[in-house]
């Protein structure tokens, strides 16, 4: 009988703890099928962050680490640095990456580490329980803005791909989403780019998945979907922001 | 025996190079050593200084509170260090560039214009080896040869440099061998 | 290598490439800037990486992942960047990784001064982040003795894979004294087979302080903290001054400070009055049984400290008031001089003391 369909190498024969809907399962998926691919599993470490993915670790099927909250690409920095013959990559959410470690993203960019970042946004804090993110969307509700995200006194959400594209140093800068099919096999072919430019020693690579998280949102899976679709792509065009020269 | 000092003065003076110097040379002859710095604040201020302890024994506070030696590079250094100096110690002071004499009764002095030497001997950037070589002809905490040893060591990449410093360092030590002639007691006066 | 004449910090910096250290990752301040400066100069003269991180914060998570990967590291800084290199040290004993931080301590609290201090004692010696765990402690006084206590600190981090904290401060720093690097023969340690460093030819690996379930999360303390039995029975190291002697009162200081008390004892002896030191280089696990054994034969102890008494309150519980413990501190960057203790020491003996 001919397999047509099966769980990559990659990733190891568990089933996840996600909630239902949530698109942090397709986004594991890319990164494994990459990786298996590329044929590079045996020397990839991958830096688990804080947050949703913080058992990412139980995820992967090659060698993992776990970090403190924000500090991914600190400790990927040391892994690269360390071994730059390994291929690493961090996988973080909004509040680990684009909050309490913003200062590691933004210089582990600038300096160009040759890793590769696999960034989630939801818009919001899930693991925690669904407070306010820096990239909540203004108006939305989130446990810690309870009568929406007021831009007067919490800010405008920050738009990463954008805010990271600014640096000179070169870069592969990408924003996608998976919430459709055709997006999913777009969102495929950046995530081999960015492990391929890693691999290459080109540069830095960042991609944003723009995700939906169903149950801190209080949506149904496909609500969830429609509130992407209308809300969160028009604030986070898609697309590529910067790639190296 | 214990010979410990301060060296102070601008930065830019050498005044922590003259100290390593005696440290090293120190060290070569067997000797305990310690050199320390001052990195406070005034480190960005433009003065700069060092202690140095030359010992038989095993060196302990390498802070010095009470100095048996001063070598003052500029004013500001000798206002500061003079009343720390210990009773019976020396002051060696740059009289190029102070213009007030030693306070204190009960240290010895050495006044020697260390700038105007230096130029003498081919470059005002040698000042500090004046005051070297006067410190080493003073007290003889080192020799003499250990020092020269190390300043050709250290101007090594610069040969030019190099017989410039040694003759400044040999103007000090000559400068201070005639101060001890001329105050050393006769027979007379001390009976 | 000849003998030579080094700056603390630059003996530091020697000693762990040595010691076969190739990455540091650290950030700038004062008194240990020469450690960097040295690393960023000696490090790509034998193939190492030296990065200067964002922040304490992030070095200090570069060394948990170059540690992780399975390479010697080191990173290093003063009081304020320790403070921020907690989270790290923290995760690194909880993740079981080796490996070597260097503190040159200045004054606090806050942002203190850079004068030489020892306040952060009591943060190096009960563990100093989150979670029940210690660290290993070592205290030079001297730069040869911070070089050698660098280099064991390596193979101390790789025997027990757990950090070793090497405390000095901006005196142990900030002076030059003559140091000597001697071959040394090479020590037996376990292999990394538990690196994340690629999973060929295994099962993959994972470095980690996370256990949800409490049972196994307790194994884990409970794991943990087994070694550090091991250190108290093995590890501890301390030095002494002038314990031959018949002496009433023992002075019990660290680091700095203990070569101040050395030349104060060596006054107090010229001049017919015998007082020991005992020096603690172990300062976790604290050599308890020798201070005991020191202390049994004085009438008094008298700790003297760059702090306000933090290795008293420990000197206080060991003795289990066997002996009174008397205590002089400076603080604030200023440093203890011979006379002050020796006036200490006299009064303690003339039985005048607190």
């Amino acid at each position: 009988m001919q397999t047509v369909f099966a769980r990559p190498e990659s990733l190891a024969t568990v089933s996840t703890h996600y909630c239902p809907g949530c698109t942090h399962g397709i986004i594991h998926r890319l990164v494994g099928e990459i990786l298996d691919e590329l044929g590079v599993r045996e020397r990839t470490v991958g830096i688990a962050p804080v947050g949703c993915a913080v058992l990412a670790y139980n995820y992967f099927n090659c060698d993992m680490i776990e970090s403190s909250h924000g500090r991914a690409t600190a400790v990927a920095t040391g892994v690269k640095r360390a071994r730059p013959d390994l291929c690493v990559f961090t996988y973080q959410g909004d509040g680990d990456l684009a909050s309490i470690g913003m200062g590691e993203t933004i210089h582990v960019a600038n300096r160009g580490e040759k890793i590769t970042v696999i960034f989630v946004n939801n818009a919001i804090y899930g693991m925690t329980g669904g407070q306010m993110a820096p990239t909540t969307l203004p108006g939305q509700v989130a446990t810690t803005c309870p009568l929406g995200r007021e831009v007067e006194t919490a800010g405008w959400p920050i738009r990463m791909a954008e805010l990271l594209a600014s640096l000179r140093t070169p870069a592969y800068i990408t924003r996608v989403a998976v919430h459709t099919p055709l997006h999913v096999a777009k969102a495929k072919q950046v995530v081999r780019k960015a492990f391929q430019h890693q691999l290459a020693g080109r540069c830095f690579s960042l991609i944003e998945f723009l995700s939906t998280c169903p149950t801190n949102w209080g949506m149904t899976p496909l609500e969830a979907t429609r509130w992407l679709e209308a809300n969160m792509i028009p604030y986070y065009p898609l697309g590529e922001y910067k790639t190296p020269e | 025996m214990q010979n410990d000092l301060i060296c102070a003065g601008f930065g830019g003076q050498g005044v922590l190079l003259i100290g390593k110097i005696l440290a090293y040379a120190g060290m070569h002859e067997g000797k305990e050593v310690v050199w320390f710095p001052s990195y406070g604040p005034e480190m960005r201020g433009g003065t700069a200084n060092c202690s140095v302890v030359i010992s038989d024994r095993a060196v302990g506070s390498p802070i010095i509170a009470q100095p048996r030696g001063l070598i003052a590079m500029n004013l500001p250094s000798l206002d500061k260090f003079e009343p720390t100096v210990k009773p019976g110690g020396l002051i060696i002071v740059n009289t190029s560039l102070i213009n007030r004499s030693v306070q204190r009764t009960d240290v010895e002095v050495l006044e020697i214009p260390c700038n105007a030497m230096a130029m003498e001997a081919g470059s005002a950037r040698a000042a500090n080896m004046v005051a070297l070589g006067a410190y080493v002809g003073m007290t003889a905490a080192v020799q003499l040869k250990e020092a020269e040893e190390l300043v050709r060591e250290t101007f090594a990449q610069k040969p030019k440099l190099v017989d410039v410093n040694l003759r400044a360092l040999h103007a000090g030590h000559d400068f201070a061998g005639a101060h001890r002639a001329d105050q050393a007691p006769t027979p007379e006066v001390r009976s | 290598m000849a003998k030579k004449l080094m700056k603390g910090c630059e003996a530091i910096g020697e000693a762990a490439i040595q010691a076969g250290c190739r990455l540091f990752f650290g950030y700038p301040i004062t008194p240990q800037n020469e450690i960097p400066e040295y690393m960023a100069a000696r490090l790509p003269q034998v193939g190492g990486t030296f990065v200067q991180a964002e922040s304490e914060l992030a070095a200090s998570n570069m060394i948990y992942g170059a540690s992780a990967a399975g390479c010697r590291c080191l990173t290093s800084s003063s009081s304020p960047g320790i403070s921020l290199m907690q989270e790290a040290i923290s995760y690194m004993v909880g993740s079981e990784l080796p490996a070597v931080i260097v503190n040159i301590m200045r004054a606090g609290p806050g942002l203190g001064g850079i004068l030489p201090s020892q306040a952060d004692y009591r943060q190096a010696v009960k563990g100093g982040g989150h979670g029940d765990y210690r660290v290993l402690v070592l205290c030079p006084s001297s730069v040869q003795e911070a070089a050698d206590l660098v280099i064991d600190a390596f193979d101390l981090a790789d025997r027990y894979r757990n950090p070793v904290l090497v405390l000095g401060d901006g005196l142990i720093g900030q002076m030059m004294e003559p140091v000597e690097f001697k071959p040394r023969p090479p020590v037996a340690l376990p292999p990394k087979d538990w690196a994340a460093n690629g999973c060929k030819g295994r099962k993959p690996n994972i470095i980690n302080s996370l256990y949800l379930v409490p049972e196994v999360c307790e194994q884990v303390n409970h794991r943990i903290a087994a070694r550090y039995q091991v250190w108290e029975e093995k590890e501890t190291r301390h030095s002494g001054h002038n314990l031959d002697s018949k002496y009433d009162l023992l002075l019990v200081a660290n680091g700095s400070v203990a070569r101040v008390c050395q030349t104060a004892i060596d006054d107090l002896k010229a001049s017919g009055v015998e007082v020991g030191l005992f020096r603690p280089i172990s300062l976790y696990p604290f050599p308890i049984k020798a201070l005991r054994e020191a202390a049994a034969r004085a009438k008094n102890v008298l700790v003297v400290e760059l702090n306000m008494g933090q290795m008293r309150d420990d000197v206080d519980s060991f003795l289990q008031g066997r002996v009174p413990v008397h205590f002089y501190g400076r603080q604030g960057g200023m440093m203890a001089a011979p006379e002050e203790v020796i006036e200490q020491a006299r009064a303690i003996l003339a039985g005048r003391s607190n």
